[in-house]
């Protein structure tokens, strides 16, 4: 998202990752916010209320819990609008069963999670990266899913509007993972000129009612999707359904739906991997980091080079589906990697998955509610 | 082919196979049958109308019929509608829920729903049991009644989807058995035209997994029962505790026109917008 042109209408504001966040749904043209409060995440709740009855048609509209939040955002999605959520931990847990459902159903909408210590309450104001996995796995039954994640201010903006965009080309929820340190770190940050952003909005049908099938299969996987009302009528169901959407059971119907949405992601992998390389070229050693732990690596891998270490840092903004091709590349040409997070281990475990014995794979945990520091980073990366 | 059939054959879907789920008896397909009868005599168009249900055999019954129609969870039909409802306050919004959907899994989003006093239709059709999942009770078994979960009978007390939903702030809130076609159709008439929150709850029997359990040997005993002990709401509150224990109330329970918090929040925008 380059914003070539200073003459244009670029604006620089002082603003939390939270508001970034909402500032890059509006960007995006997102219209339409149901939510329920929970901490570290509710200032998006906030500045959505202030800012979307400002809209010609925004909607916001807080509802009883994190279930009801997630179906309204659903259902405002079917009737046309870009829709999205935001919560943390105990409110993501809720939101597992709608998730399946926006993925059975091809629902475009975003959610971001705002991630906080867990398991349960845990630590509501302390930062972590435990929903990771839950994210990718949290909702029953094989699924395919986007996951992206911001690890500055910026950041929250840009992932933001691309998430929006995944969401709307591919038909599917995306999920975007922030960390209660980005959320609320207060910065500068410069809001785009509108023209300057790429935006998709879905693809509606262009044949007639009688001839649409909202579920058919096509080159891209993805079909064109009318609002409800708009005259084309169609069924909409969580069940295992046909091109019409009508239920089914039939081995080669349900194989060819399954199949068709897990390649819709798939084949436009490239286009979804979003990573930033940062002296990459030349590393002998390199960090794998994602969310505000991938700001601590970057000074740590600053210091690490003006200590004449050739480190790299490859920083990941899509973490599902997992950014293989980026990662093996540093695999293959690092003898070790070192993959520091606020978690247990839930990216290095692919990391590992992926390496096949080519690379020495470190980990480095926290899980004490403390961010991960730049020292700390470059200790364990200077011991290989 | 008789008239009422040829309608209701306008409505359906053709593109759909059928046979249809519902077990011989079953009060579901009675409810489609006034829904569409209303409908039709509202003048509503296919296109306008979405039609939202839940996970249950009542949860089955959109995909035969026309309209847009959404398929959702178990329980949160009314979070989907309310969505829906707030996106294109346009369209008329209709909600089909079982009792277990609405008022068990689902009762915190009614209760909410009917305080927003958003725009919907909803018609709940209460067959006293989880019909779907093999006759489990629901949280409105009655009392001392027999399910695959209450082997030695409900001690729980049931809920009064209507009384509860009237407290809560709906607009609309009535009540009928599937052995009032007429009343059913002229409630769910007043349902799809008044503002607000509205629901019609419609006593319908599930013999396959309630009537069995519970002393009714056919399925016709079971319309047999509904006829003889359904009491229009003004008679039933005169009724002694003991008679009213063992009837069923039906009519009107409150009938107001408040806008539906869709309008009212189109008009805040408006306000705030300085459009008006
Ligand atoms: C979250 C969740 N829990 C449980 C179920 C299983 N289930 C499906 S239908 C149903 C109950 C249906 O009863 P009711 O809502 O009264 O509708 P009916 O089948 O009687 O029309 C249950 C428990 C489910 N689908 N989803
Ligand atoms: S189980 Fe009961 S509710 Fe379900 S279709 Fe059969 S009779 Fe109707």
């Amino acid at each position: 998202m380059a914003t070539k042109n200073k003459k244009k209408k670029e604006k620089e504001i002082f603003a939390l990752g939270n508001e970034a966040v909402v500032e890059g749904a509006l960007l995006a043209g997102c219209n339409f916010y149901a939510g329920y409060p929970i901490t570290p995440s509710t200032e998006i709740a906030e500045e959505m209320a202030r800012r979307l009855p400002l809209l010609e048609e925004g909607v916001f509209i807080q509802m009883e819990d994190e279930i009801a939040s997630l179906g309204s955002v659903i259902g405002a999605s079917l009737a046309g609008r870009k829709a999205m959520t935001a919560t943390s931990g105990p409110g993501f847990s809720l939101m597992q069963e709608h998730i399946g459902y926006a993925c059975i159903t091809e629902t475009p909408l975003v959610l971001v999670n705002v991630m906080r210590a867990g398991p349960s309450t845990g630590m509501p104001t302390s930062p972590a990266q435990g929903d990771v996995q839950q994210a990718r796995w949290g909702t029953h039954g094989d699924h395919p899913i986007i996951v992206l994640s911001a690890g500055d201010v910026q950041e929250c903006l840009e992932m933001t509007v691309t998430a929006f965009n995944f969401s709307e080309k591919y038909r599917t929820p995306v999920i975007l993972l922030l960390d209660e340190v980005t959320a609320h770190t207060r910065e500068k940050i410069t809001i785009p000129d509108p023209s300057d952003l790429y935006i998709y909005s879905r693809l509606l049908p262009s044949m007639p009612p009688e001839w649409y099938l909202p579920f058919e299969d096509n080159m891209r996987g993805v079909s064109a999707m009318p609002p409800l009302g708009s005259g084309y009528r169609y069924h909409v169901t969580g069940l295992t359904h046909d091109d019409h959407g009508y239920p089914t059971s039939k081995p080669r119907e349900v194989e060819s739906f399954i199949n068709r949405i897990f390649r819709k992601i798939d084949q436009f992998f490239y286009d979804i991997q979003i990573v930033e390389e940062i002296y990459c070229q030349d590393a002998t050693s390199c960090i794998i980091a994602y969310g505000s732990v991938g700001r601590s690596a970057e000074l740590a891998v600053q210091m690490a080079r003006d200590q004449g270490e050739k480190a790299g840092l490859l920083k990941l903004k899509t973490l599902f589906p997992f950014p293989r091709p980026a990662v093996e590349k540093m695999l293959r040409q690092c003898a070790s990697v070192l993959v520091p997070e606020m978690n247990m281990g839930q990216i290095s475990r692919e990391v590992k998955r992926v390496n096949s014995g080519q690379s020495k794979v470190n980990t480095l945990n926290r899980i004490d509610g403390q961010i991960i520091t730049p020292a700390e980073i470059l200790k364990k990366l200077l011991k290989g | 082919m008789a008239k009422v059939t040829q309608l209701i054959h306008n409505y359906l879907r053709h593109t759909k196979k059928f046979p249809h789920v519902f077990c011989p008896g079953c009060g579901h397909g009675i409810v489609l049958g006034s829904l569409i009868r209303s409908v039709h005599a509202q003048g509503l168009s296919k296109d306008e109308i979405v039609l939202v249900a839940g996970i249950g055999c009542s949860g089955r019954i959109p995909v035969y019929v026309d309209f847009n129609t959404v398929h959702t969870t178990h329980g949160r039909a009314l979070t989907f509608a309310t969505g829906i409802k707030m996106a294109n306050p346009e369209l008329k919004v209709i909600v089909v829920m079982g009792d277990g959907d609405a008022m068990s899994i689902g009762g915190n989003h009614l209760i909410h729903a009917a305080r927003r006093n958003i725009g919907l239709t909803t018609l709940v059709l209460n067959n006293h049991i989880y019909g779907m999942t093999g006759g489990q009770s629901s949280s409105t078994t009655p009392f001392g009644c027999y399910s695959t979960t209450t082997p030695f009978g409900q001690m729980e007390k049931e809920f009064d989807i209507s009384e509860i939903t009237k407290a809560c702030g709906a607009n609309f809130v009535a009540r009928a058995t599937v052995m009032q076609a007429n009343l059913m159709d002229r409630l769910i008439s007043t349902a799809l035209t008044n503002p607000g929150f509205n629901m019609v709850e419609v006593i319908t029997p599930c013999h396959t997994q309630f009537g069995r359990k519970n002393k009714y040997k056919t399925t016709v005993d079971m319309y047999k029962w509904l006829k003889k002990n359904a009491v229009p709401i003004e008679k039933y509150r005169d009724l002694s505790p003991e008679k009213q224990r063992d009837a069923v109330s039906t009519g009107v329970f409150t009938h107001n026109d408040c806008a539906g918090l869709e309008q009212k929040y189109i008009q805040m925008r408006q306000r705030i917008r300085g459009e008006i």
